[in-house]
């Protein structure tokens, strides 16, 4: 079982690439313990900014680093990153264009019994809503570091959604990456699974399950909301009776409603959404609100025999 | 030992307690704010489990609402709930005591827990009491990191534009955050200063885990008339259990049996 999380996977590329790049600059929000950049923090005191906690200090400080050249990440919990400097991040990075990476640590429902301040279930919605704004959401750590790698080499901005805990392994170290392709992890006759981070795992064992079965099952990592690949869906839902979506998001404006966008106008199908519900949630560990809202394997399985009218 | 301080210990063993059990919560905080929840609502406030509904109660908000442990253990104490319930549930599964103040718990006037919140809801209620002709104190209680967030100047401003002095704000100055020090993440030094510049009245409180030092202060911000008072307490992170006085480590560590043990004969013998 993994368990190098997302977030130490993030640290090893920008230590290793920051050798080489005087111009990576790291800036956090009294947030660098929690996601895991204390190395980077003590190898390249020089390439780190902290800006105390003061969320759209970061974004403003970030947004006038990169104009001035840098190649900025920021890090901060997804919960305050995306909603406090929201509008620093419409204006400064997305209407800018300004070179900066924002890092949502701990998202969807990472920190658990934390509450509802501290949950991030609308950061989807909020951040693909923004004009000039990528919203990406790798599942393990092989896909997050590819990804990583990818937008160190463009100038666009960009915002990554990772949770806290290890993510279960979903590729290999020689994992085909291409940034704005979603993977298929699995084609099938019936149905097809689409699913992003911490969910891709979860949706891979329920595919197997399916298969077993008899039900021909298919997947795809859709790790990029926005730009959504909407080829990639077409093309795998094409002959399929149902489509289903997963997501560690409230049910408007993430992967459910995108995926609908893009069937209802170019390929009608029978869509079943799953997310977290617009409402309070319970409280409870992610693994254990996972379960209670039917975002586990379980839940997934029994979602598509109810579709498909098997129980 | 006077009443104040020794319920101020009766209540750090509870939060040992809670932590311990739970595995959760800000454990450093907790310890450094305690005398000043203590002394609010075991003397300052006019807050209790009868007059809740009251709408001249004095109003509470706990701004660095990561430190709900401390405020739920308080809350029990004064009966608008099960204690012991708080202390076995906190933080559990399907438990209303999860790690920040939340208004499914009785006793609680607004959600919080994102920091950087508390000083401006504290505004509107002290203005909403002045437009109703009411008598009751607003108290809202920041951490020394908090002060990072700008939304804090913001409301320093309209709580002095508009002469608030039925607001009472105390900063838990322990000079620690979850990075290092308030100087090496990010300086808050001549907080005193940012205060008296915005036109505030400025009590600092020399040691702000003292009961009687902190008593003396709100005595006194009830007082000043004409502008809002900020209590600038000087505390000690982790106060009262000696291997966390002082170490960011503690800021939300979770304690092993041994220190669990440890902790609780600590602050046994000082009750004793
Ligand atoms: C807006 C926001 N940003 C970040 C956090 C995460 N966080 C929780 S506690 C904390 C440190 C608080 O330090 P301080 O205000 O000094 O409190 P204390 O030391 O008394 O615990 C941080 C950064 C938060 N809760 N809210």
């Amino acid at each position: 079982m993994n368990t190098i999380t997302n977030r130490q996977a993030i640290c090893d590329i920008l230590l290793e690439k920051a050798k080489k790049d005087k111009d990576i600059i790291v800036v956090c929000s009294d947030s660098r313990g929690s996601a895991s950049l204390t190395p980077f923090a003590q190898t390249f005191p020089e390439q780190f900014v902290e800006v105390g906690i003061a969320e759209q200090n970061l974004v403003g400080i970030s947004a006038g680093l990169a104009a001035c050249g840098k190649k900025v990440f920021a890090a901060s919990p997804a919960c305050f990153l995306t909603t406090r400097s929201y509008e620093q991040a419409k204006v400064d990075i997305a209407y800018s264009h300004t070179n900066v990476t924002l890092i949502g640590i701990s998202g969807g429902v990472s920190y658990g019994a934390l509450g509802m301040t501290h949950h991030s279930c609308q950061d989807f919605a909020a951040m693909s809503a923004l004009t000039g704004m990528r919203v990406y959401i790798p599942s393990d750590r092989f896909q997050t570091q590819k990804l990583i790698a990818a937008l160190l080499e463009d100038k666009e901005p960009a915002y990554v959604r990772i949770s806290r805990s290890a993510t279960e392994d979903v590729y290999n170290e020689s994992m085909e990456f291409k940034l704005n392709k979603a993977t298929v992890l699995g084609e099938g006759k019936d149905v097809l699974l689409v699913a992003c981070g911490e969910m891709v795992p979860y949706a891979k064992k329920a595919m197997e399950e399916l298969n077993q079965k008899g039900i021909s099952t298919g997947l795809i990592d859709m790790y990029c909301l926005k730009p959504y690949d909407a080829e990639t869906l077409l093309q795998q839902a094409k002959d399929v009776k149902l489509v289903v979506t997963i997501e560690e998001h409230a049910p408007q404006g993430g992967l459910g409603s995108m995926s609908a966008h893009v069937l209802s106008k170019y390929c009608p199908k029978r869509l079943v959404t799953l997310s977290l519900p617009d409402e309070h949630l319970i409280s409870g560990t992610n693994k254990e609100i996972f379960e209670y809202y039917g975002l586990d394997t379980k839940g997934i399985v029994q979602a598509v025999k109810k579709a498909l009218c098997i129980i | 030992m006077d009443k104040l301080t020794r319920k101020s210990y009766e209540l750090r063993r509870d939060i040992i307690e809670m932590i311990y059990k739970s595995k959760a919560g800000h454990i450093g905080g907790d310890l450094s704010v305690i005398d000043i929840l203590t002394v609010l609502y075991y003397d300052v406030m006019n807050i209790c489990p009868e007059n809740f509904t009251d709408d001249n109660r004095d109003r509470f908000l706990l701004s660095k609402g990561h430190c709900a442990d401390a405020l739920f253990v308080v809350l029990g104490d004064q009966g608008f709930f099960d204690k012991q319930e708080a202390i076995d549930t906190f933080s559990q599964y399907k438990s209303k005591f999860i790690g920040h103040p939340n208004t499914e718990v009785n006793g609680i006037e607004i959600n919080s827990g994102s920091l950087g919140h508390g000083l401006s809801v504290g505004v509107g209620m002290a203005l909403a009491a002045k437009m109703d002709k009411k008598t009751y104190r607003t108290y809202v209680v920041l951490g020394d990191g908090e002060m990072a967030e700008g939304s804090n100047y913001e409301a320093m401003m309209a709580a002095h534009q508009y002469q608030l002095d039925n607001l009472c704000a105390t900063i838990d100055f322990n000079n620690l955050q979850i990075s290092g020090t308030i100087d090496e993440v990010m300086s808050s030094v001549s907080i005193a200063e940012k205060f008296a510049s915005f036109g505030w009245n400025v009590i600092e409180v020399e040691d702000g885990n003292s009961c009687k030092q902190l008593l003396k202060a709100y005595q006194e911000a009830k007082q000043c008339k004409g502008k809002p008072s900020v209590v600038i307490a000087h505390t000690v992170k982790g106060k009262g259990v000696s291997f966390m006085e002082n170490q960011k480590a503690w800021h939300h560590g979770v304690m092993n049996q041994e220190q669990y043990k440890q902790a609780v004969q600590e602050l046994e013998e000082v009750l004793s």
